[in-house]
């Protein structure tokens, strides 16, 4: 290849004074590019809306609002911040839930246990599973992964019980010794 | 001409003569050599275990125009293998005194060190040099540099690679007592991004067994990791590199290691599992950047042929290497030729999008296009739409920032034997009749070219 570099080399000093010619000045990563696609093709249930706070130029942070229309959490509304890596969609999303809420899978400080969202994410998975499986954890919560072990137990044991703790939570109020913001 | 015991005795052997297993359009004699000191510039990323080694292997293969950049200082745990570091260099930038030990060592050559990040670099920085040689330690570091050294890449109207425009990387990356060295050469061989696929998934624990049902000193570790610090410091972010934060969580982990009963946490174990660091061996680092500069003395003289084109070397148990050739994923985004499309400048965003629907190849209906990091239109969600619907009555030359010719991309819906499938291509955008571009490198180009069509 020598023979190409020295042929560069002096065309280089020729063209010195001269701007470069049409190469993309702007960096892009191949992930970006998965995401917009991901992003163009997302077909959400009418509970789930996607907003951008950065506007159009930065599209790897965007928020999702859930409003769940069946089950326990019936009539709340929850904002969950995703975070996509540069290395996407060979690493998941960060995913972690705004909103303060009494839920056996999500914490309070807002992790939530997906199993898609750690373990199980594959790269053939896109932000539409994601928002689908986040949506699930409303309307089906299960007691057997928690992250919240009170509520897990309390939904375990006495389901009445967890209803209205979550009614109690989702106006408002408290359960137990925590406080919840209303989201109602 | 040279004295017996020539400095370069060694290298003449492989580029001075003739021989059975040389590449084609090899040249051999001293202009070779000469030419190979005078004009050929090698970027190295990273002056840590990899770059230490490459840079003297480079120097000492009669290359004289190397550069380094690394945005690291030197640490003591460096010091085991990256040799050309002394214990009173911790906390100098590793660049910097990787280059002033070989430049004292080697007569003759020139290490411009860069202190810095990778992406602060301009693109034409990377442009200037020949040859690219990796030492980096991350998949996103080796995608970004792939990215750009393939950014150069053009392609003429036949769909092959323009020869002036491959800038071609060895890439190596070792892990233990496991190493890959790879020749990557944009437009002929896979690119990072055609065998990212081959990377397993990372592991990541469920949130829930770290929370609650901890087995293992990983669990315990990323419990403190991920859940504790968050609980107890709010908002500060985890700084892996801070020594006081991985104390930190190696006393959580403990702590939390003990109420279970759960043997085998260490600090470097922590350091493991919360950095991913594998302790490194030298010698392993000294045969992958040995592979590694071979191959880019090989690239530059033709004095053999390259390899082709994926290394694996594992020395855990036994010694074992083997030589895989891969083959580039022509539809790949990155260093693929995509579509070409031929445009006047006075076409409009909407006008672009309504013709890729009647494209033979393309048949892209409801197409969202991206230039570089711009996105020009999305068609959904509504959100978005409404964001880039100003655009579409623009025309595209100016929304690319009126550059005769760029890379695009483009996705949605395609109809491909009478199915729809989503679909995301890459397009090489042309501009014909760009008025007042008079500079040399159009004419160049222009005549250069091999066009069938009149411009």
């Amino acid at each position: 290849m020598i023979g190409l570099f020295k042929v560069k080399e002096k065309q280089k000093e020729e063209a010195k004074n001269n701007n470069t010619r049409g190469a993309s000045a702007k960096k892009q990563s191949a992930g970006e590019l998965r995401l917009h696609k991901d992003i163009t093709e997302l077909n959400l249930p009418k509970s789930c809306s996607i907003s951008f706070p950065n506007g159009k130029n930065d599209l790897m942070n965007f928020e999702v609002t859930i409003k769940p229309d069946d089950g326990y959490y019936l009539g709340g509304k929850f904002v969950f911040t995703f975070q996509v890596s540069p290395v996407y969609p060979h690493e998941a999303p960060k995913v972690k839930c705004k909103t303060k809420v009494y839920h056996p899978n999500i914490d309070l400080e807002g992790n939530v246990c997906l199993n898609i969202l750690r373990e199980d994410w594959k790269p053939v998975l896109n932000i539409n599973t994601l928002i689908y499986g986040l949506f699930h954890l409303f309307t089906e919560p299960n007691h057997e992964d928690p992250l919240n072990h009170d509520a897990a137990a309390v939904l375990r044991d006495n389901p009445k019980q967890f209803e209205s703790n979550v009614k109690r939570a989702m106006s408002g109020g408290y359960v137990g010794q925590t406080s919840f913001p209303r989201c109602i | 001409m040279d004295a017996p015991q020539s400095k370069s005795r060694d290298l003449d052997k492989l580029l001075l003569r003739s021989g059975n297993l040389v590449g084609p359009g090899f040249f051999p004699g001293t202009d070779l050599r000469d030419d190979i000191r005078e004009y050929v510039k090698v970027l190295v990323v990273g002056a840590g275990g990899l770059g230490c080694e490459l840079l003297k292997d480079l120097a000492l293969s009669g290359f004289r125009n190397l550069d380094v950049i690394d945005m690291d200082r030197i640490e003591v745990t460096n010091l085991n293998r990256q040799f050309l570091f002394r214990l009173e260099d911790v906390g100098k930038p590793k660049a910097e005194v990787a280059a002033k030990r070989v430049m004292e060592r080697v007569s003759g050559v020139e290490i411009v060190p860069h202190f810095s990040r990778i992406e602060d670099k301009e693109l034409e920085f990377y442009n200037d040099f020949n040859i690219i040689a990796l030492g980096l330690d991350s998949i996103e570091a080796r995608r970004y540099i792939n990215g750009v050294a393939c950014g150069f890449l053009e392609y003429d109207e036949d769909d092959t690679p323009r020869s002036e425009t491959i800038k071609p990387m060895v890439d190596g990356g070792t892990e233990g007592f496991k190493g890959h060295a790879r020749v990557i050469v944009p437009g002929v061989t896979p690119c990072f991004e055609c065998t990212i696929w081959l990377f397993p998934p990372q592991v990541k624990f469920p949130l829930c067994t770290l929370a609650e049902t901890p087995r293992n000193a990983a669990h315990c570790i990323e419990y403190a990791h991920l859940i504790k610090w968050h609980e107890v410091h709010g908002g500060k972010s985890f700084d892996p590199d801070e020594p006081e934060h991985m104390k930190w969580v190696y006393d959580e982990a403990i702590k939390r290691a003990e109420l279970f009963g759960i043997p085998g946490v260490t600090y470097s174990l922590t350091q493991g599992v919360v950095k991913n660091i594998i302790p490194a061996i030298a010698s392993t680092n000294a045969i992958i950047s040995a592979a590694c500069a071979l191959e880019t003395l090989k690239i530059v003289s033709g004095c053999s042929k390259t390899l082709a084109n994926y290394l694996t070397y594992n020395g855990g148990e036994g010694l074992h290497t083997k030589v895989t050739e891969f083959e580039r994923d022509k539809e790949c985004l990155v260093c693929g030729p995509g579509i070409l499309i031929e445009l006047d400048t006075s076409i409009t965003l909407q006008k672009f999008i309504e013709m890729l629907e009647e494209h033979p190849k393309l048949l892209l209906s409801k197409a969202s296009v991206k230039h570089g990091k711009d996105s020009l239109y999305m068609q959904a969600p509504p959100v978005l739409e409404e964001m880039h619907r100003p655009n579409l009555s623009k025309p595209l030359y100016d929304l690319m920032g009126r550059v005769e010719k760029d890379t695009v991309h483009v996705f949605g819906t395609s109809l491909k034997n009478e199915e729809k499938q989503s679909s995301l291509t890459k397009l090489r955008v042309v501009f014909k009749e760009v008025d007042g571009v008079a500079d040399m490198d159009t004419a160049i180009w222009r005549t250069n070219s091999k066009r069938k069509t009149p411009f």
